[in-house]
Protein backbone atom coordinates (compact mmCIF):
# COMPACT_ATOMS: atom_id res chain seq x y z
CA UNK A 1 0.00 0.00 0.00
CA UNK A 2 1.46 3.12 -0.96
CA UNK A 3 -0.71 5.56 1.51
CA UNK A 4 2.31 8.09 2.87
CA UNK A 5 1.12 8.42 6.57
CA UNK A 6 1.72 11.64 8.01
CA UNK A 7 0.60 12.29 11.39
CA UNK A 8 2.62 16.13 11.32
CA UNK A 9 0.41 17.33 8.72
CA UNK A 10 -2.25 18.81 11.81
CA UNK A 11 1.06 21.67 11.95
CA UNK A 12 1.17 22.62 9.11
CA UNK A 13 0.40 26.17 8.06
CA UNK A 14 -3.00 26.71 5.78
CA UNK A 15 -4.01 29.44 2.94
CA UNK A 16 -5.41 31.49 5.62
CA UNK A 17 -2.58 31.28 7.97
CA UNK A 18 -3.97 29.03 10.70
CA UNK A 19 -3.09 25.56 10.92
CA UNK A 20 -4.99 22.78 10.22
CA UNK A 21 -5.62 21.88 13.67
CA UNK A 22 -7.03 25.26 14.37
CA UNK A 23 -9.64 24.61 11.48
CA UNK A 24 -10.39 21.43 12.96
CA UNK A 25 -10.84 23.30 16.84
CA UNK A 26 -13.11 26.06 14.93
CA UNK A 27 -15.17 23.51 13.65
CA UNK A 28 -15.44 21.28 16.83
CA UNK A 29 -16.61 24.93 18.72
CA UNK A 30 -19.33 25.15 15.68
CA UNK A 31 -20.42 21.78 15.90
CA UNK A 32 -20.85 21.91 20.04
CA UNK A 33 -22.80 25.63 19.06
CA UNK A 34 -25.10 24.63 16.66
CA UNK A 35 -25.79 21.42 18.73
CA UNK A 36 -26.41 23.27 22.06
CA UNK A 37 -28.31 25.44 20.32
CA UNK A 38 -30.21 23.19 18.07
CA UNK A 39 -31.08 20.94 21.71
CA UNK A 40 -32.29 24.04 23.57
CA UNK A 41 -34.76 25.01 20.70
CA UNK A 42 -35.75 21.08 20.71
CA UNK A 43 -36.46 20.61 24.24
CA UNK A 44 -38.65 23.66 24.27
CA UNK A 45 -41.03 23.37 21.56
CA UNK A 46 -40.70 19.88 22.35
CA UNK A 47 -42.01 19.56 25.43
CA UNK A 48 -44.35 21.72 24.35
CA UNK A 49 -45.38 19.69 22.01
CA UNK A 50 -45.16 16.50 23.81
CA UNK A 51 -47.66 18.39 26.76
CA UNK A 52 -50.04 18.81 23.92
CA UNK A 53 -50.06 15.82 22.70
CA UNK A 54 -51.41 14.36 26.72
CA UNK A 55 -54.16 16.81 26.89
CA UNK A 56 -57.87 16.46 26.52
CA UNK A 57 -58.16 19.12 23.72
CA UNK A 58 -58.77 17.44 20.39
CA UNK A 59 -57.32 20.05 18.13
CA UNK A 60 -54.36 20.46 20.19
CA UNK A 61 -53.74 16.64 20.36
CA UNK A 62 -54.68 17.07 16.36
CA UNK A 63 -52.10 19.82 16.22
CA UNK A 64 -49.14 17.91 18.03
CA UNK A 65 -49.51 14.86 16.30
CA UNK A 66 -49.65 16.36 12.72
CA UNK A 67 -46.40 18.38 13.27
CA UNK A 68 -44.84 15.49 14.70
CA UNK A 69 -45.56 12.98 11.72
CA UNK A 70 -44.40 15.91 9.23
CA UNK A 71 -41.46 16.28 10.63
CA UNK A 72 -40.33 12.84 10.86
CA UNK A 73 -41.32 11.98 7.58
CA UNK A 74 -38.96 14.23 5.39
CA UNK A 75 -34.97 13.88 5.70
CA UNK A 76 -33.24 16.34 7.54
CA UNK A 77 -30.98 17.62 4.44
CA UNK A 78 -34.48 18.34 2.92
CA UNK A 79 -35.84 19.90 5.70
CA UNK A 80 -32.63 22.27 6.15
CA UNK A 81 -32.75 22.84 1.92
CA UNK A 82 -36.58 24.22 2.65
CA UNK A 83 -35.47 26.47 5.44
CA UNK A 84 -33.33 27.75 3.66
CA UNK A 85 -34.49 27.76 -0.49
CA UNK A 86 -38.10 27.66 0.00
CA UNK A 87 -39.28 29.45 2.80
CA UNK A 88 -38.01 32.66 1.97
CA UNK A 89 -39.82 32.79 -1.21
CA UNK A 90 -43.23 31.90 0.39
CA UNK A 91 -43.21 34.26 3.32
CA UNK A 92 -44.44 37.93 2.41
CA UNK A 93 -41.24 39.49 0.01
CA UNK A 94 -39.37 41.88 2.93
CA UNK A 95 -39.60 38.86 5.26
CA UNK A 96 -37.95 36.99 2.30
CA UNK A 97 -35.43 39.60 1.62
CA UNK A 98 -34.34 39.97 5.08
CA UNK A 99 -34.19 36.25 5.66
CA UNK A 100 -31.67 35.78 2.90
CA UNK A 101 -29.97 38.93 3.78
CA UNK A 102 -29.33 39.58 7.20
CA UNK A 103 -30.51 36.52 9.14
CA UNK A 104 -27.26 34.70 9.74
CA UNK A 105 -27.01 31.31 8.38
CA UNK A 106 -26.48 29.96 11.47
CA UNK A 107 -29.65 30.88 13.20
CA UNK A 108 -31.57 29.19 10.47
CA UNK A 109 -29.83 25.99 10.39
CA UNK A 110 -30.32 26.62 14.24
CA UNK A 111 -33.99 26.92 14.06
CA UNK A 112 -33.82 23.54 11.06
CA UNK A 113 -32.34 21.04 13.11
CA UNK A 114 -34.30 22.45 16.02
CA UNK A 115 -37.67 21.83 14.25
CA UNK A 116 -36.37 18.49 13.32
CA UNK A 117 -35.37 17.54 16.38
CA UNK A 118 -38.52 18.75 18.20
CA UNK A 119 -40.78 15.79 16.75
CA UNK A 120 -38.40 13.35 18.21
CA UNK A 121 -38.37 14.65 21.78
CA UNK A 122 -42.17 15.43 21.55
CA UNK A 123 -42.69 11.65 21.57
CA UNK A 124 -40.52 10.98 24.24
CA UNK A 125 -42.44 13.62 26.05
CA UNK A 126 -45.46 12.42 25.61
CA UNK A 127 -44.38 8.43 26.03
CA UNK A 128 -43.07 9.81 29.43
CA UNK A 129 -46.51 11.48 30.71
CA UNK A 130 -48.23 8.13 29.33
CA UNK A 131 -46.38 6.04 31.42
CA UNK A 132 -47.54 7.99 34.50
CA UNK A 133 -50.64 6.28 36.43
CA UNK A 134 -53.96 8.23 35.74
CA UNK A 135 -54.11 8.72 39.53
CA UNK A 136 -51.06 11.05 39.37
CA UNK A 137 -53.41 13.80 37.64
CA UNK A 138 -56.05 12.89 39.66
CA UNK A 139 -54.44 13.67 42.70
CA UNK A 140 -53.42 16.98 41.44
CA UNK A 141 -56.66 17.92 40.56
CA UNK A 142 -58.06 16.72 43.95
CA UNK A 143 -55.22 18.81 45.53
CA UNK A 144 -57.11 22.03 43.97
CA UNK A 145 -54.40 22.12 41.04
CA UNK A 146 -55.18 23.43 37.82
CA UNK A 147 -54.92 20.91 34.92
CA UNK A 148 -51.64 23.51 33.97
CA UNK A 149 -50.35 22.86 37.28
CA UNK A 150 -50.88 19.30 37.18
CA UNK A 151 -47.94 19.68 34.72
CA UNK A 152 -45.77 21.77 35.94
CA UNK A 153 -45.31 20.46 39.49
CA UNK A 154 -46.91 16.59 39.10
CA UNK A 155 -46.69 15.08 35.93
CA UNK A 156 -44.09 16.57 33.90
CA UNK A 157 -41.27 16.49 37.17
CA UNK A 158 -41.75 12.33 36.82
CA UNK A 159 -41.94 12.40 33.25
CA UNK A 160 -38.77 13.89 32.65
CA UNK A 161 -36.51 12.09 35.32
CA UNK A 162 -38.47 8.92 33.20
CA UNK A 163 -37.66 9.48 29.32
CA UNK A 164 -34.00 11.17 30.53
CA UNK A 165 -31.88 7.99 29.03
CA UNK A 166 -34.13 8.54 25.93
CA UNK A 167 -33.58 12.53 25.89
CA UNK A 168 -29.94 11.45 26.44
CA UNK A 169 -29.63 9.75 23.12
CA UNK A 170 -30.95 12.39 21.38
CA UNK A 171 -28.74 15.08 22.65
CA UNK A 172 -25.94 12.81 21.01
CA UNK A 173 -27.63 12.21 18.41
CA UNK A 174 -28.56 16.02 17.81
CA UNK A 175 -23.86 16.21 17.81
CA UNK A 176 -24.22 13.59 15.01
CA UNK A 177 -26.96 15.20 12.68
CA UNK A 178 -25.17 19.19 13.46
CA UNK A 179 -23.06 17.18 10.51
CA UNK A 180 -25.64 17.63 7.79
CA UNK A 181 -25.47 21.81 8.49
CA UNK A 182 -22.30 21.87 6.07
CA UNK A 183 -24.62 21.11 3.56
CA UNK A 184 -25.90 24.67 4.55
CA UNK A 185 -22.55 26.59 4.91
CA UNK A 186 -21.94 26.05 8.45
CA UNK A 187 -18.79 25.93 9.22
CA UNK A 188 -18.62 22.36 11.20
CA UNK A 189 -16.54 19.63 12.10
CA UNK A 190 -17.40 17.99 9.21
CA UNK A 191 -17.10 20.76 6.71
CA UNK A 192 -13.67 21.33 8.35
CA UNK A 193 -13.10 17.47 7.25
CA UNK A 194 -14.25 17.47 4.18
CA UNK A 195 -12.25 20.93 3.53
CA UNK A 196 -8.61 19.42 4.95
CA UNK A 197 -9.41 15.96 2.83
CA UNK A 198 -9.23 18.39 -0.20
CA UNK A 199 -6.55 20.18 0.83
CA UNK A 200 -4.47 17.38 1.82
CA UNK A 201 -5.54 13.95 0.55
CA UNK A 202 -4.83 12.85 4.44
CA UNK A 203 -8.19 10.95 4.47
CA UNK A 204 -6.77 8.55 7.02
CA UNK A 205 -5.20 10.72 9.63
CA UNK A 206 -8.07 12.97 9.29
CA UNK A 207 -10.88 10.83 9.74
CA UNK A 208 -9.04 8.88 12.62
CA UNK A 209 -8.92 12.33 14.23
CA UNK A 210 -12.63 13.46 13.32
CA UNK A 211 -13.87 10.33 14.48
CA UNK A 212 -12.60 10.58 17.86
CA UNK A 213 -13.58 14.13 18.15
CA UNK A 214 -17.38 13.00 17.75
CA UNK A 215 -16.99 9.99 20.07
CA UNK A 216 -15.67 12.59 22.84
CA UNK A 217 -18.53 15.03 22.13
CA UNK A 218 -21.30 12.14 22.54
CA UNK A 219 -18.75 10.73 25.22
CA UNK A 220 -18.91 14.25 27.18
CA UNK A 221 -22.60 14.70 26.71
CA UNK A 222 -23.36 11.01 27.67
CA UNK A 223 -21.60 11.55 31.03
CA UNK A 224 -23.17 15.08 31.75
CA UNK A 225 -26.38 13.64 31.22
CA UNK A 226 -25.74 10.51 33.48
CA UNK A 227 -25.18 12.80 35.84
CA UNK A 228 -28.10 14.61 35.69
CA UNK A 229 -29.98 11.41 36.05
CA UNK A 230 -28.03 10.11 39.07
CA UNK A 231 -28.41 13.99 40.74
CA UNK A 232 -32.56 13.73 39.77
CA UNK A 233 -33.18 10.28 40.84
CA UNK A 234 -36.59 9.72 42.46
CA UNK A 235 -35.55 7.09 45.63
CA UNK A 236 -37.67 4.12 45.18
CA UNK A 237 -38.81 4.56 41.57
CA UNK A 238 -37.52 1.60 39.90
CA UNK A 239 -37.49 3.40 36.33
CA UNK A 240 -34.49 5.98 35.92
CA UNK A 241 -32.39 3.73 38.80
CA UNK A 242 -30.28 2.31 36.19
CA UNK A 243 -29.22 3.84 32.22
CA UNK A 244 -27.83 6.67 30.75
CA UNK A 245 -25.00 4.36 29.85
CA UNK A 246 -27.57 4.62 26.70
CA UNK A 247 -26.62 4.70 22.82
CA UNK B 1 -42.10 35.81 -4.64
CA UNK B 2 -41.56 34.63 -7.87
CA UNK B 3 -44.80 32.42 -9.39
CA UNK B 4 -45.05 28.69 -9.68
CA UNK B 5 -43.69 26.96 -12.49
CA UNK B 6 -44.45 22.85 -11.99
CA UNK B 7 -43.93 22.69 -15.47
CA UNK B 8 -40.13 21.87 -13.97
CA UNK B 9 -41.03 19.03 -12.70
CA UNK B 10 -43.09 17.26 -15.95
CA UNK B 11 -39.97 18.17 -17.86
CA UNK B 12 -37.56 15.75 -15.40
CA UNK B 13 -39.70 13.83 -13.89
CA UNK B 14 -37.43 10.81 -15.81
CA UNK B 15 -34.49 11.60 -14.33
CA UNK B 16 -36.03 11.86 -10.94
CA UNK B 17 -37.84 8.65 -11.38
CA UNK B 18 -34.35 7.60 -11.44
CA UNK B 19 -33.11 9.03 -9.06
CA UNK B 20 -35.84 7.57 -6.74
CA UNK B 21 -34.80 4.35 -8.33
CA UNK B 22 -31.37 4.26 -7.09
CA UNK B 23 -32.56 5.48 -3.39
CA UNK B 24 -34.57 2.44 -3.33
CA UNK B 25 -32.23 -0.10 -4.63
CA UNK B 26 -30.19 0.83 -2.00
CA UNK B 27 -32.41 1.41 1.00
CA UNK B 28 -33.63 -2.63 -0.04
CA UNK B 29 -29.80 -3.60 -0.57
CA UNK B 30 -28.68 -1.97 2.46
CA UNK B 31 -31.91 -3.41 4.48
CA UNK B 32 -30.67 -7.00 3.64
CA UNK B 33 -27.07 -6.98 3.87
CA UNK B 34 -27.87 -4.74 7.16
CA UNK B 35 -29.87 -6.97 9.05
CA UNK B 36 -27.90 -10.05 7.85
CA UNK B 37 -24.76 -8.66 8.87
CA UNK B 38 -26.99 -6.97 11.89
CA UNK B 39 -27.97 -10.58 12.98
CA UNK B 40 -24.51 -12.04 13.00
CA UNK B 41 -22.90 -9.09 15.11
CA UNK B 42 -25.99 -9.48 17.55
CA UNK B 43 -25.11 -13.42 17.86
CA UNK B 44 -21.57 -12.19 18.55
CA UNK B 45 -22.10 -10.06 20.69
CA UNK B 46 -24.11 -12.42 22.83
CA UNK B 47 -21.89 -15.18 22.49
CA UNK B 48 -19.52 -16.66 25.21
CA UNK B 49 -16.43 -16.01 23.35
CA UNK B 50 -14.76 -12.68 24.57
CA UNK B 51 -13.13 -11.12 21.63
CA UNK B 52 -16.31 -11.78 19.46
CA UNK B 53 -18.39 -9.68 22.05
CA UNK B 54 -15.38 -7.16 21.67
CA UNK B 55 -15.19 -6.80 18.04
CA UNK B 56 -19.47 -6.78 17.71
CA UNK B 57 -19.60 -4.22 20.81
CA UNK B 58 -16.45 -1.97 19.34
CA UNK B 59 -18.29 -2.24 15.85
CA UNK B 60 -21.52 -1.18 16.88
CA UNK B 61 -20.29 1.39 19.35
CA UNK B 62 -18.25 2.88 16.60
CA UNK B 63 -20.36 3.03 14.08
CA UNK B 64 -23.31 4.76 16.19
CA UNK B 65 -20.91 7.65 17.37
CA UNK B 66 -20.25 8.73 14.08
CA UNK B 67 -22.12 11.27 11.62
CA UNK B 68 -23.62 9.33 8.41
CA UNK B 69 -22.48 11.90 6.35
CA UNK B 70 -19.01 11.33 7.54
CA UNK B 71 -18.75 7.60 7.10
CA UNK B 72 -20.07 8.06 3.09
CA UNK B 73 -17.72 10.60 2.55
CA UNK B 74 -14.93 8.48 3.81
CA UNK B 75 -15.38 5.00 2.63
CA UNK B 76 -15.97 6.62 -0.42
CA UNK B 77 -12.63 7.89 -0.32
CA UNK B 78 -11.08 4.71 1.43
CA UNK B 79 -12.33 1.92 0.07
CA UNK B 80 -10.61 2.49 -3.57
CA UNK B 81 -7.43 2.79 -1.11
CA UNK B 82 -8.09 -0.65 0.46
CA UNK B 83 -8.95 -2.26 -3.03
CA UNK B 84 -5.45 -0.90 -4.43
CA UNK B 85 -3.85 -2.42 -1.59
CA UNK B 86 -5.14 -6.16 -2.41
CA UNK B 87 -5.54 -5.89 -5.73
CA UNK B 88 -2.11 -3.75 -6.61
CA UNK B 89 -3.81 -1.76 -9.58
CA UNK B 90 -6.17 1.46 -8.88
CA UNK B 91 -9.66 0.53 -8.90
CA UNK B 92 -12.06 3.35 -8.84
CA UNK B 93 -15.56 2.08 -7.86
CA UNK B 94 -17.72 5.22 -8.34
CA UNK B 95 -19.72 7.41 -5.84
CA UNK B 96 -22.87 5.51 -6.54
CA UNK B 97 -21.61 1.88 -6.14
CA UNK B 98 -19.93 2.77 -2.90
CA UNK B 99 -23.09 4.30 -1.33
CA UNK B 100 -24.40 0.25 -1.05
CA UNK B 101 -21.36 -0.48 0.36
CA UNK B 102 -21.35 2.35 3.19
CA UNK B 103 -24.99 1.59 3.93
CA UNK B 104 -25.21 -1.98 4.80
CA UNK B 105 -22.07 -1.96 7.09
CA UNK B 106 -23.19 1.50 8.44
CA UNK B 107 -26.90 0.04 8.98
CA UNK B 108 -25.65 -3.03 10.44
CA UNK B 109 -24.61 -1.61 13.64
CA UNK B 110 -28.54 -0.23 13.67
CA UNK B 111 -30.34 -3.57 12.93
CA UNK B 112 -27.43 -5.51 15.26
CA UNK B 113 -28.76 -3.71 18.38
CA UNK B 114 -32.11 -4.35 17.26
CA UNK B 115 -31.56 -7.93 16.60
CA UNK B 116 -29.69 -7.88 20.10
CA UNK B 117 -32.97 -7.14 22.07
CA UNK B 118 -35.15 -9.18 19.89
CA UNK B 119 -32.81 -11.87 21.14
CA UNK B 120 -32.60 -11.18 24.47
CA UNK B 121 -36.74 -10.77 24.88
CA UNK B 122 -36.53 -14.86 23.93
CA UNK B 123 -36.86 -16.75 27.41
CA UNK B 124 -34.12 -18.44 28.38
CA UNK B 125 -36.28 -22.01 28.50
CA UNK B 126 -36.96 -21.67 24.35
CA UNK B 127 -32.76 -22.13 24.27
CA UNK B 128 -32.62 -24.94 26.85
CA UNK B 129 -35.63 -26.96 25.13
CA UNK B 130 -33.56 -26.07 21.76
CA UNK B 131 -30.59 -28.53 23.81
CA UNK B 132 -33.00 -30.52 25.16
CA UNK B 133 -34.23 -31.58 22.08
CA UNK B 134 -30.51 -32.25 20.62
CA UNK B 135 -30.02 -29.31 18.67
CA UNK B 136 -26.70 -27.43 18.53
CA UNK B 137 -26.03 -24.37 19.01
CA UNK B 138 -26.97 -23.25 15.20
CA UNK B 139 -29.47 -25.37 15.00
CA UNK B 140 -31.20 -23.91 18.20
CA UNK B 141 -30.43 -20.05 16.95
CA UNK B 142 -32.21 -20.89 13.49
CA UNK B 143 -35.19 -22.51 14.34
CA UNK B 144 -36.20 -21.44 17.75
CA UNK B 145 -34.92 -18.27 18.52
CA UNK B 146 -33.88 -16.12 15.64
CA UNK B 147 -37.69 -16.95 13.82
CA UNK B 148 -39.21 -14.85 16.95
CA UNK B 149 -37.04 -12.82 17.48
CA UNK B 150 -37.42 -11.85 13.89
CA UNK B 151 -41.32 -12.07 14.11
CA UNK B 152 -40.92 -9.17 17.52
CA UNK B 153 -38.86 -7.33 16.03
CA UNK B 154 -40.24 -6.97 12.65
CA UNK B 155 -42.05 -3.48 13.31
CA UNK B 156 -38.76 -1.92 14.75
CA UNK B 157 -36.69 -3.02 11.88
CA UNK B 158 -38.96 -1.83 9.66
CA UNK B 159 -39.16 1.55 11.19
CA UNK B 160 -35.20 1.85 10.95
CA UNK B 161 -35.94 0.82 7.30
CA UNK B 162 -37.83 3.99 7.09
CA UNK B 163 -35.16 6.17 8.80
CA UNK B 164 -32.70 4.40 6.17
CA UNK B 165 -34.84 5.44 3.17
CA UNK B 166 -34.46 9.19 4.16
CA UNK B 167 -30.98 8.56 5.13
CA UNK B 168 -29.57 7.73 1.56
CA UNK B 169 -30.45 11.43 0.77
CA UNK B 170 -26.79 11.63 2.27
CA UNK B 171 -25.15 10.60 -0.78
CA UNK B 172 -25.00 14.23 -1.38
CA UNK B 173 -22.33 14.85 0.35
CA UNK B 174 -20.63 12.14 -2.62
CA UNK B 175 -22.49 13.59 -5.58
CA UNK B 176 -24.25 10.79 -5.81
CA UNK B 177 -27.90 10.92 -8.17
CA UNK B 178 -30.40 9.47 -5.51
CA UNK B 179 -33.83 11.29 -5.29
CA UNK B 180 -32.85 14.59 -3.67
CA UNK B 181 -29.65 14.49 -5.44
CA UNK B 182 -31.59 14.00 -8.78
CA UNK B 183 -33.62 17.12 -7.73
CA UNK B 184 -30.53 18.82 -6.58
CA UNK B 185 -28.86 18.77 -9.65
CA UNK B 186 -32.10 20.21 -11.30
CA UNK B 187 -32.52 23.04 -9.47
CA UNK B 188 -28.97 23.96 -10.21
CA UNK B 189 -29.39 23.82 -13.58
CA UNK B 190 -33.32 25.54 -13.74
CA UNK B 191 -32.79 27.43 -11.01
CA UNK B 192 -36.43 26.64 -9.81
CA UNK B 193 -35.67 26.02 -5.99
CA UNK B 194 -39.35 26.08 -4.58
CA UNK B 195 -40.78 23.77 -6.99
CA UNK B 196 -38.33 21.32 -6.95
CA UNK B 197 -37.66 20.65 -3.12
CA UNK B 198 -41.23 20.95 -2.04
CA UNK B 199 -41.86 18.27 -4.91
CA UNK B 200 -39.58 16.07 -2.70
CA UNK B 201 -40.52 16.76 0.45
CA UNK B 202 -44.01 15.90 -0.27
CA UNK B 203 -42.83 12.96 -2.16
CA UNK B 204 -40.60 11.54 1.24
CA UNK B 205 -43.75 12.82 3.30
CA UNK B 206 -46.28 10.91 1.34
CA UNK B 207 -44.14 7.72 1.02
CA UNK B 208 -42.56 7.46 4.77
CA UNK B 209 -45.74 8.45 5.90
CA UNK B 210 -47.66 5.62 4.49
CA UNK B 211 -44.95 3.35 5.00
CA UNK B 212 -45.01 3.88 8.82
CA UNK B 213 -48.62 3.85 9.42
CA UNK B 214 -48.30 0.01 7.71
CA UNK B 215 -46.20 -0.62 10.04
CA UNK B 216 -48.37 0.53 12.71
CA UNK B 217 -50.43 -1.69 11.52
CA UNK B 218 -48.47 -4.16 11.63
CA UNK B 219 -47.49 -3.88 14.93
CA UNK B 220 -50.75 -3.71 16.42
CA UNK B 221 -51.69 -6.98 14.40
CA UNK B 222 -48.47 -8.99 15.58
CA UNK B 223 -49.35 -7.67 19.10
CA UNK B 224 -52.88 -9.67 18.51
CA UNK B 225 -51.35 -13.01 17.34
CA UNK B 226 -48.90 -12.93 20.29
Amino acid sequence: MNYHWDWMFFFQETDDGLKYYDWILSGLGWTTFVSLASLAVALILGSALGVMRTTPGRWLVGLGDAYVDLFRNIPLIVQLFMWFFVVPELVPENIGIWMKQDLPYFVTAIVGLGLYTAARIAEQVKAGINSLSRGQRNAGLALGFTEWQTYRYVRLPMAYRIVLPALTSEAMNIFKNSAVTYAVGILELYFQYKQIIEKTSQVLEITIVVTLAYFILAFVMNRILAFVEARTRVPGLIVGQKGGKGS
Amino acid sequence: MSDFDFSVIAANWAFLAEGLRYTLQVTVTAMLGGILIGTLLALMRLSSIVPLQWFAAGYVNVFRSVPLVQVILAFYLIIPLVLQMITGKSTPIGAANSAYFTFTIFEAAYYSEIMRSGIQSIPKGQIAAGYALGFTYGQTMRFVVLPQAFRNMLPVLLTQTIILFQDISLVYAIGATDFFGAADKITQRDLRPVEMYTTVAVVYFVICFTLSRLVKLLQSRIAIIR
